[in-house]
């Protein structure tokens, strides 16, 4: 800041210093960190053991059960592993860390290793500004880009000029897997007198006479937002019938949402309230009330996330079944889904290397192993995964993960594509669901904001040559 | 060294004299200057904690900024948005709607009440004011949290509705776009209730007992009784009243943020809200600053006109 040049002018000047001050003190970083850094030139596959004496601060959000017991089991073993190296731990649930990262990453002294969302209003937004440490010189020397399938990679990737999601630099490395699928509760499907499905057809059967036998079809609440974003992801899939099309899209380089899937998408949505599939005002019940009362035996299915299997699996035991959507016919699953929050270092952390190292030790084989154990699902599932029973929940989340992969099934969460599309797609999917928006519109309204977007994107760099 | 202190205490000295010479020209008990020095201590923290933010919120509010990179001048930018753009004008419409549920219902309630318990003298008294009072003793998250279990779809709202044979007036209240604003709104009102009544009783036992004898002996009403004198006599504790309830729905937050999140849609957003989900999720700092500096200045302002209407006819 140039503050002290006005001070000489004397008080005649006094307004306009005060504006020059003002001016000079325009908040923010001018993101030089951003292009160009290459973060730690490393080498060489650095040896923490020799680092001397290090406190890797670490900031996560593995709060839930078995997240948070495998992270306390692997930190413990890389204390263990190198016992030069102290780590901090602070664990905070997804929306308080979500809150407080920005804030602790423009501090001087924020942690070794954060968690950061994908997306643009966070990971994107924090490279640009020059925050975080690009990770592809360890990428190559662990050989990180050959662990992990290259579209799950390429959700932690943000472009040299900061702009793009999706190409470019590596700025983090994901744990677990995750994707929405369909939970069922085979006790209530069977007093129904019907099977598991198969396909998608056999899913969509089964809704009116689960109706008519005086059952829940799909239990399903959406005060909190965001679970619309996620069934409405499996019915854009399941009417695109592949992953590509809404998959480009997301990342800005597709056709758009002004499509047929997309409108298919919300018209069966409006109709499955219309039609009562879902539970009546589900626009006013929580999330999780929703999920206790399926655990409760209230509903068929439940079409959520890989994240609520342990939580409904306790109270179920064998009654609980998990799939990915099931395809049609003939056809391979696709749904929404990626990966765990990535892993980031911060440029301003001082031991880059004791940090990469803790990384690779959170993503290898030995931690799938661990991770498998405790209940979660690695994005690499190891051989503890095939031990699984392959007709329990776990073992279907597991088979279904890797019939997604290897089909080239997932397609990133909706709400990536811009950095105010989550707010207006939750809001609007909360209109078709009330009947309040026609599905058409949806469809006009997800087009427009995502051009718009990309518009600004786009004068957006003429700017700055 | 010795000269300089005396020239220092024989200027001292004058400066002395000057002063009280100037104490003595004005009349005894009349504010002197020496005060500004008792407020120095609490106008050094108002300063610092309170003016110091504000002005930079409103130096802010004329940047676009993401909160990260560097910010760029918007100008009046963000204040024209918040005029055009239906989406930032429609939360301080809600905050509009919901003014009638936290501060003008209360009173009326509380005003109501009071009218009635002064008239007639109720056993246990003491009981009722402590639980009308404890909504505004709990945090308003907890408030929150029982709210949204009581209007959930198979909350106890809409399970008494059904056990009474009203079954076809309930509704998932927090979810449905018509109701989850007046939803809110009641939650507000069961809130300032209490305040209000706590407020204005205390305020009814000042009135002498005589006023309201001559009220009767002249043949006045119930209605006539309440107009002529304890709506007079409580102008003060309505004028306190409406102001705390005033500002508790402007600044309405964290009601918002457990039950609704602002939805369905948007139809339960309200500036606060706006401000901080525009500050801290969207990145959008500027927008929000406008909103914050627009949302003070509109409080400020309603307090004024609510001081000049109530307190304003006694000067």
């Amino acid at each position: 800041m140039k503050a002290h040049r006005h001070h000489r002018r004397g008080r005649s000047c006094i307004v306009l210093g005060a504006l020059l001050l003002a001016a000079a003190c325009v908040p923010g970083t001018d993101g030089s960190g951003a292009a160009g850094s290459q973060g730690a030139a490393a080498t060489a596959i650095p040896d923490p053991g020799k680092a001397g004496k290090v406190t890797l601060t670490v900031w996560d959000q593995q709060t839930r059960g078995g997240a948070n017991a495998q992270i306390e089991r692997l930190n413990k073993e890389f204390e263990h592993k190198y016992p030069n190296v102290t780590i901090k731990r602070v664990a905070r649930s997804f929306n308080d860390l979500k809150k407080t990262l920005k804030l602790a990453l423009s501090g001087d002294n924020p942690p070794d290793v954060v968690q950061a969302n994908q997306g643009y209003s966070d990971m994107v937004a924090f490279a640009r500004a020059g925050m975080l440490t690009p990770l592809d010189s360890y990428a190559g020397l662990y050989s990180w880009n050959t662990r992990f399938p290259q579209t799950l990679l390429n959700l932690n990737r943000v472009s040299p000029d900061g702009k793009q999601f999706g190409t470019g630099q590596l700025y983090g490395i994901s744990q677990e897997g995750e994707y929405i699928g369909v939970y069922y509760n085979k006790k209530v499907l069977r007093k129904a007198g019907l099977e598991p499905p198969r396909t998608w057809q056999d899913l969509t059967g089964a809704l009116p006479k689960l109706k008519k036998a005086g059952e829940l079809p799909i239990q399903f609440g959406n005060l909190d937002k965001y679970p619309a974003i996620h069934t409405f992801g499996v019915l854009q899939g399941q009417a695109a019938g592949s992953a590509e099309p809404v998959r480009e899209t997301v990342f800005g380089r597709g056709g758009g949402f002004d499509t047929e899937p997309t409108r298919k998408a919300a018209r069966t949505l409006a109709d499955w309230a219309e039609k009562g599939y879902f539970p009546k005002g589900a626009n006013g019940k929580g999330y999780d009330d929703a999920a206790k009362q399926f655990a409760d035996g209230k509903g068929a299915f439940l079409i959520t996330g890989t994240w609520q299997l342990a939580d409904l699996r306790k109270p179920m035991g064998d009654d609980l079944g998990f799939m990915p959507p099931p395809p049609a016919e003939g056809r391979q699953p696709v749904t929404t889904g990626g990966e765990g929050l990535p892993w980031s270092i911060t440029s301003k952390s001082d031991h880059p290397e004791v940090a990469a190292a803790y990384l690779d030790f959170l993503t290898d084989a030995h931690a799938s192993k661990v991770m498998t154990e405790e209940g979660v699902l690695p994005i690499v599932p190891g051989k503890a995964a095939k031990q699984l029973d392959p007709d329990e929940a776990d073992g279907q989340m597991f088979a279904g993960w890797q019939r997604l992969n290897a089909a080239d099934g997932l397609v990133p969460y909706l709400d990536y594509t811009t950095p105010t599309f989550y707010d207006t797609l939750s809001a609007d999917l909360q209109g078709v669901l009330s009947g309040k928006l026609s599905p058409g519109d949806l469809a006009t309204r997800m087009q427009k904001e995502y051009a718009e977007f990309r518009a600004r994107q786009r004068t957006g760099s003429e700017d700055e040559g | 060294m010795s000269a300089h202190t005396g020239t220092g205490s024989r200027g001292s000295a004058a400066v002395l004299r000057r002063l009280t010479a100037r104490y003595r020209r004005q009349a005894p008990g009349e504010p002197r200057a020496v005060g500004y020095l008792y407020v120095l201590p609490a106008l050094a923290v108002f300063g610092v904690f309170l003016l110091w933010p504000l002005g930079q919120t409103a130096w802010l509010s004329l940047l676009h900024w993401d909160g990260l990179t560097r910010a760029s001048w918007a100008g009046l930018d963000n204040y024209r948005d918040l005029l055009t753009d239906p989406a930032l004008r429609a939360p301080f419409a809600h905050a509009a709607v919901l003014l009638l549920f936290y501060a003008v219902l209360p009173v009326a309630i509380g005003l109501l009440l009071t009218a009635a318990l002064t008239r007639f003298r109720i056993r246990g008294m003491t009981f009722f004011r402590t639980v009308l009072f404890l909504p505004q003793v709990l945090a308003m998250v907890v408030v929150g949290v029982a709210w949204r279990a009581v209007l959930a779809p198979e909350g106890l709202l809409n399970d008494t509705l059904s056990a009474v044979g009203l079954g076809g007036l309930t509704r998932s209240w927090l979810g449905d776009d018509t109701w989850a604003l007046p939803a809110v709104g009641t939650v507000g009102t069961w809130v300032e209730t209490g305040l209000c009544l706590v407020l204005f009783l205390a305020g009814a036992q000042r009135i002498p007992r005589e006023l309201y004898e001559a009220a009767r002996i002249d043949g006045a009403g119930p209605v006539r009784e309440f107009f002529t004198v304890t709506l007079p006599g409580l102008r003060a504790e309505v004028a306190v009243a409406l102001t705390l309830t005033l500002v508790a729905a402007l600044r309405n937050f964290d009601l918002i943020y457990i039950t609704t999140s602002g939805g369905p849609g948007n139809a339960t957003s309200v500036p606060a809200y706006e401000v901080y989900r525009r500050a801290f999720e969207s990145g959008e700092v500027g927008s929000a600053s406008a909103m914050g500096i627009t949302l003070t200045a509109v409080i400020f302002a309603l307090t004024m006109v609510v001081t000049r209407l109530v307190e304003g006819r006694r000067r």
